[in-house]
């Protein structure tokens, strides 16, 4: 009987290392596109990107980036992030749900 | 009516408003104070979030900013919207895990030293403090020149409302005030920026305006690019050209600093974290996250737009112009003293960045030294140089060239020819944007006192409603130093505002990060770290600023890091005293370690501690 709880208790503690791992995945992804979109392309790269237009807009690129290409690449890791996490979440529970079954 | 009856009106309203949703989310318990009972819906709490976050500094200056900073502008626009990412990804899910009251509740917890608590009390109330003065300030300067009160009288009614409402409603109704503040702000934002695109550009997005062509009949042919326009006409008269990256100070080292400070500040500030802890569960605090950024990017995406629209126009209708040409709008705002018209004597107007300049701003002068400067300007004039004093001369060695910042949101309206109520609304925007954010600040140096002084530290003892009621009198305390700090603003107060987010960057952000991801650091070498990066930020910047010092370059680069900026450094210095002095110091003990697990473990996932449903908290 113990063997058993013991076995569910580990294989538990195995599924939240798993689900931990995905969790940094996903944030170390998601804060390497930050970095890209709002100091690469914004700042560090600006003034190259500069020499760029987006096509049939006055944007130089760069300046665009600083000024709102950076803002909306935000918004939309902020929700990757969400929508990605949900999906983690719900996968953990269900993982636990069989465990505990199975225990 | 007139724009003065419509902003009575307005402002009165938007009030009314306020009052009545503070009568109807009234509270009676510590829970309902400090984090709204935690049932706030995620896209409310993101609004709420919004309105605290967006304060009279973003309404008011920032597209100001923009306009004259150009391509530079954008540390603002990505620092204070970059650091919601690292709020969401980093910080946000777990605080709201962990459930307790307050940021200092989660350091002095998670290090298990009641100095880490009082460390980031003290952090808290300092940063809480500089940013709600700024605040009041706002609010007296948006009634005097609206309504024409005088300055002080508009800082207490500010005072007298957001009283009222905050220890009725505690954080809750801070929270559903600021869901109504949101709109108010957003639609004063939005409606003359729209306008005003229409007019340029004949675009009604004015996100997508920034990028098209001028209309034909503004810029006298078709196909022209307002930037391009603009790149031109800003190097004619002698200024650096509006998309340009990197000129004069902002070169690329500071430009990346100060936005990197923004940002980290961003996700360390106090009064944003504590937004985190009202919602009903992990999952709406990631969402809520999401919601805020959203609700943010409409004001930040239109800023831009409205910086370049109104530059664009405020000089192509006042450069060589006489005064009969002169646009109603200018001569309004004259009498404010936010811009001023030096003439050389030639009756025509010219705007430039050498000495022909002709547009000043009255800055800190008061009426009667500007008074005093038109005067011996016209007496220079009037005898061609043999009396009186040139006044373009002496307004610019006060350093007082060119229009004052605020004009360009708060002219907008009138530039783009709107209607009287709209200007109207513009006030009350600027009221609801000052009012929300003041209101969220006081509440966090209120839960700060209370809670995390009183309480955890003081009288452990203390019964719900004795909490509740040193809550509500910290809240009318702090309101009225508040106040005295915006009627009589110390000099020091726009120029530490650097300070807050420097100081948010080197201390939270950091001790939090580290809190949560690694399971090893402990008590000595966090609290070292915070007070290493705190010590070295707050002298570098009190030297700077105070003490004249020279900026360091750090033998690297070429130009110093401004005092803006150095929160990036102190933030590194954090994390690096930290993480040199960890593994010289005992590992943190089993309840700790216990009390990260489940931070990090998923909501109804296994037997979590159930922390916020204990009584003791």
């Amino acid at each position: 009987m113990s063997d058993s709880t013991d076995t569910a208790g580990s294989k538990a503690a195995a599924a939240l290392r798993r689900y931990w791992r995905a969790n940094i995945r996903i944030m170390a992804v998601l804060l390497g596109l930050w970095a890209v979109a709002g100091l690469g392309a914004g700042i560090l790269f600006a003034d190259t990107l500069n020499a760029y237009r987006i096509s049939g807009t006055g944007f130089p690129l760069g300046f665009w980036f600083a000024h709102q290409g950076s803002i909306i690449v935000f918004v939309l890791l902020i929700l990757a992030y969400c929508l990605y996490m949900n999906r983690l979440d719900n996968r953990h529970r269900r993982e636990l749900e069989t465990i505990r079954q199975e225990g | 009516m007139s724009v003065q009856a419509w902003t009575y009106l307005f402002v009165a309203l938007s009030f009314g408003l306020y009052l009545f949703i503070a009568w109807r989310t009234r509270v009676r318990d510590t829970r309902g104070f400090y984090v709204a009972g935690r049932g706030v819906p995620a896209a409310a709490n993101g609004m709420a979030t919004a309105a605290d976050w967006m304060s009279a500094a973003s309404f008011i200056s920032m597209a100001g900013l923009i306009s004259t900073m150009g391509y530079a502008g954008g540390v603002y626009l990505m620092g204070w919207t970059g650091g919601y990412v690292l709020l969401a990804l980093l910080l946000a899910p777990y605080l709201r895990k962990f459930g307790h009251y307050t940021v200092p509740d989660f350091v002095g917890d998670r290090f298990a030293s009641d100095l880490a608590r009082v460390v980031a009390v003290s952090c808290a109330i300092f940063i809480s403090f500089t940013y709600v003065a700024g605040q009041m300030r706002g609010v007296g300067v948006v009634f005097s020149r609206f309504l024409e009160v005088d300055i002080h009288i508009g800082v207490i009614i500010g005072m007298a409302i957001v009283f009222i409402y905050a220890t009725l409603g505690g954080m809750k109704g801070i929270t559903w005030t600021q869901v109504a503040q949101y709109w108010v702000l957003i639609t004063a934002f939005l409606i003359p920026a729209i306008a005003i695109s229409i007019k340029l550009t004949g675009s009604p997005l004015p996100q997508a305006g920034l990028g098209t062509t001028l209309e034909p009949s503004i810029a006298g042919q078709s196909g022209v690019y307002l930037l391009e326009k603009l790149n031109q006409i800003q190097t004619d008269l002698g200024f650096s050209s509006y998309t340009a990256t990197f000129v004069g100070g902002w070169d690329k080292v500071n430009v990346f600093c100060v936005a990197l400070a923004l940002m980290v500040g961003t996700a360390g500030l106090p009064h944003v974290l504590v937004r985190f802890y009202t919602v009903k569960s992990v999952r709406a605090a990631r969402w809520s996250a999401f919601w805020a950024l959203l609700f943010i990017s409409l004001l930040y995406l239109t800023a831009p737009a409205t910086a370049a629209f109104a530059r664009y126009y405020m000089i192509d209708s006042l450069n060589g112009k006489t005064a009969q040409e002169l646009p109603s709008w200018f001569e309004n705002w004259e009498k404010t003293g936010l811009i001023q018209w030096m003439d050389d004597g030639d009756g025509v107007m010219r705007y430039s960045a050498g000495d022909d300049n002709e547009i000043f701003r009255g800055g800190s002068l008061s009426a009667a030294e500007l008074a005093d400067v038109k005067v011996d300007h016209q007496a220079w004039l009037d005898s061609d140089g043999a009396d009186g004093v040139d006044g373009r001369a002496a307004l610019r060695a006060r350093e007082l060239s060119g229009p004052d910042r605020d004009i360009i949101v708060l002219a907008t309206p009138e530039m783009a020819e709107l209607a009287s109520w709209i200007i109207a609304l513009v006030a009350a925007g600027g009221l609801a944007a000052a009012l929300s954010t003041a209101s969220g600040l006081l509440l966090v140096i209120s839960s700060s006192v209370s809670h995390d002084l009183y309480y955890r530290v003081l009288r452990p003892n203390a019964s719900e409603s004795q909490r509740l009621s040193v809550g509500r009198s910290v809240i009318g305390v702090a309101v009225v130093v508040a106040g005295i700090f915006g009627i009589y603003p110390p000099g020091f107060v726009s120029q530490v505002v650097a300070f807050a987010f420097g100081l948010a960057a080197a201390s939270f952000f950091p001790a939090i990060v580290l809190g949560i991801f690694s399971k090893r650091v402990g008590t000595v070498p966090a609290v070292c770290g915070i007070l290493a990066g705190i010590g070295f930020t707050a002298f570098y910047i009190i030297a700077c600023v105070f003490f004249d010092m020279e900026t360091w370059t750090f033998g690297i680069f070429a130009n110093g890091i401004s005092p803006q900026g150095i929160g990036s450094i102190g933030m590194l210095i954090n994390f690096a005293v930290t993480l040199a002095l960890t593994p010289l110091f005992p590992r943190p003990g089993k309840e700790i370690e216990a009390m990260v697990d489940s931070v990090r473990e998923p909501e109804d996932a296994g037997p979590a501690v159930r922390i916020e449903s204990a009584p003791e908290h």
